[in-house]
């Protein structure tokens, strides 16, 4: 038997010139395409030593970008949250007309350039926009102002928390909720003591991929923002001034804290996901009813 | 408590499910809601529960009108077929869900007493800090039994009990509920497409047919005086021969069967497997052995009638017979329906 081991044919799709061939290009690909133009970003942003990197930092425009920067987010993302839980749980616990097409247009943004948002806000709030005369009437200001930013980056990000949440809370269904209304709990009480708990780790993912796209949107708030150094920059608005300033240290110290945060994103993704939400969330063996939580990460999250 | 349901109507967007059903469920009775897969017996459950609105008729609890009242309010027991158990809640916590959420304010040591009470009465003691994850589907059924019942209900409602159970569970569980039962004196309603479940555990069985009610009474009832060829059939194995009746009598081969209140002309003769006997010689039909199946209690022959059908019959372990043997099924009993 031993003898005709070594004369075994291997299993399929496990020839070893093809397995090595394929696990390099992966890592030559992603070497080039992911990791290299990271390091070039840390290498850039301190290429003229820490005195320089804390300088662009520290600079006035660079601070209220910043500050823009969380602002917006500050606004976007709790409203982008409420928005998704309420359309995830309309979609998944209730039948109404239209469920399907609401789906479907949930998506929008996911599949539209963001540059055509910015540009549809434009028409629509811009001078000679529907309601420009009528905003201007008002002294209502949105565009090249922070609602215009806020707007932009919401309409970028709505899909984030309502897309990690419909797939789960479909496979979960309505049972749970039905339980806990027919043991006497008011609706308040059955969303916070029975479907938040079951999407936490789903939900906080969304926020957090939310989050990272809010602080990194360019397109759609390019266009809304005016671009207005020290006004309406945002981060990533003020990068692309900074380099076209030739000012390219300042530039990759900047472009750096985006990176961080992209970074920060991945970890807490990786971390939620071992929590057994998520994306994991979708697997089928996760997505029963009753998922396969561990208990002691149950009784530790319970003490706090 | 009583459960009136007086002319009840539910539609669905595209099929009607429960067609001007009315029924009677006296206080303390296990009923059985019996029918195969889309005769609405769970719709109907549901109404009952208040998880679902009737279209139109009424359900009343004793003489209290129950139709509007919201399930929340409804004070029903519902089992969910797959228990619905919260799966980030401990036993413990899972059964003290419903008193902590109750109006009526209970203090914690008072809940923590009857949740320990509770898994007593459903032999669960110890396993309060276990989470559903971690314990076996017929324990889970007995927790979700736990819940419905710590909330004190004046109905318990379950939705296929025993669906997802392995078989012997089942029949431990089965007898287990019946004693709970005759234990609480609650009136208990349950839904279920298996007809050995219904006739093993409930006083009443209501056997439902696309959204009607089509026969109910006692098991003994049902069994002996089945209303229809579905009744029959549907409760367990039948054989179906043609037979012709004449002046209150059925013919099939050289026997005869009472056929009171069946018209003269063709009729059809229902036969339970056990009400058929082998016998190589004698009188009955004329038929071939084709094989024959062995089980514990007896066993079953599957023969080939001479005028051409087939029939199935259960006989006695030591009748010897072998595939290809020739004889005679002699009919003892059997129940004729018109055509």
């Amino acid at each position: 038997m031993s003898a005709s081991t070594d004369r075994k044919p291997p299993r399929i799709g496990e020839q070893p010139a093809f397995r090595r061939a394929l696990i390099a290009t992966v890592l030559v690909v992603t070497a080039f395409f992911i990791v290299a133009p990271l390091i070039v970003i840390g290498m850039e942003a301190f290429s003229q030593g820490w005195a320089v990197y804390a300088a662009a930092i520290s600079d006035a425009d660079t601070r209220h970008a910043i500050m823009l920067t969380v602002v917006t987010a500050l606004i976007a993302v709790p409203v982008n949250t409420a928005f998704g839980v309420a359309a995830a749980w309309a979609i998944t616990k209730f039948d109404f007309w239209g469920r399907r097409l609401l789906l479907v247009v949930i998506e929008i943004p996911f599949s539209i350039s963001p540059i055509v948002a910015g540009v549809a806000y434009l028409f629509v709030y811009g001078l000679q926009g529907l309601f420009g005369p009528l905003l201007q009437a008002h002294d209502i200001k949105i565009l090249f102002a922070l609602p215009g930013i806020v707007l932009a980056s919401m309409f970028v990000t709505a899909p984030f928390v309502a897309r990690e949440l419909i797939p789960l809370m479909q496979a979960q269904g309505r049972d749970l909720e039905e339980a806990a209304t027919s043991l006497g709990a008011s609706g308040w009480r059955t969303f916070f003591s029975v479907t938040l708990p079951n999407i936490r780790w789903a939900l906080l993912y969304g926020v957090v991929l939310c989050n990272a796209r809010v602080m990194g949107e360019f397109g759609a708030v390019s266009v809304v923002s005016g671009n207005i150094r020290g006004q309406t920059n945002t981060m990533p608005l003020h990068i692309e001034l900074l380099y076209h300033d030739y000012q390219t240290a300042g530039a990759f110290a900047v472009a750096s804290i985006l990176a961080v945060l992209a970074v920060v994103t991945l970890v807490a993704k990786v971390l939620l996901e071992r929590q057994g939400a998520g994306r994991g969330g979708r697997h089928p063996a996760l997505a029963t009813p009753q998922p396969a939580m561990t208990a002691p990460k149950l009784a530790t999250e319970k003490s706090t | 408590m009583k459960i009136s349901l007086d002319t009840v109507v539910k539609t669905f967007d595209t099929f009607r499910a429960v067609h001007g059903v009315s029924l009677e469920i006296e206080s303390g009775e296990l009923v059985a809601l019996l029918g195969p897969s889309g005769s609405g017996k769970t719709t109907i459950l549901r109404m009952v529960a208040g998880l679902e609105y009737a279209d139109s008729g009424k359900i009343y609890f004793g003489a209290e009108d129950a139709t509007d009242i919201p399930v929340r309010d409804r004070g029903v027991g519902f089992v969910f077929q797959h228990y619905a158990l919260f799966p980030h809640m401990t036993v413990a916590e899972n059964i003290a869900f419903g008193m902590k959420v109750s109006k009526v304010k209970r203090g914690k040591q008072e809940i923590a007493a009857r949740v320990a009470d509770l898994l007593r009465l459903v032999k669960l003691d110890g396993l309060g800090e276990r989470f559903p994850s971690q314990i076996s589907g017929g324990q889970r059924q007995r927790v979700a039994l736990a819940r419905a019942l710590a909330v004190d209900p004046k109905v318990l409602l379950l939705d296929e009990p025993f669906g997802a159970l392995d078989a012997n569970v089942r029949r431990d569980l089965r007898r287990w509920l019946r004693e709970i039962h005759d234990e609480l004196g609650i009136t208990t309603l349950f839904v279920t497409h298996d007809q050995e479940e219904a006739l093993d555990l409930a006083d009443r069985v209501v056997i439902l047919k696309d959204g009607k009610i089509v026969q109910q009474g006692t098991p003994e009832e049902v069994c002996r005086e089945p209303n229809s060829p579905f009744v029959m059939s549907f409760l367990g194995d039948t054989n179906r021969l043609p037979a012709t009746v004449a002046n209150g009598e059925a013919r099939i081969g050289d026997a005869t069967l009472p056929a009171p209140g069946v018209a003269d002309g063709r009729a059809e003769v229902f036969l339970r497997p056990g009400d058929l006997d082998w016998a190589v010689e004698g009188s009955g039909v004329a038929a071939k052995i084709l094989r024959v199946i062995d089980h514990p209690g007896g066993r079953r022959l599957l023969v080939a009638p001479k005028d051409g059908g087939a029939l199935e019959l259960d006989v006695a372990p030591e009748i010897r017979a072998r595939a290809g043997d020739e004889g005679y099924v002699a009919v003892r009993r059997g129940r004729v329906f018109a055509a």
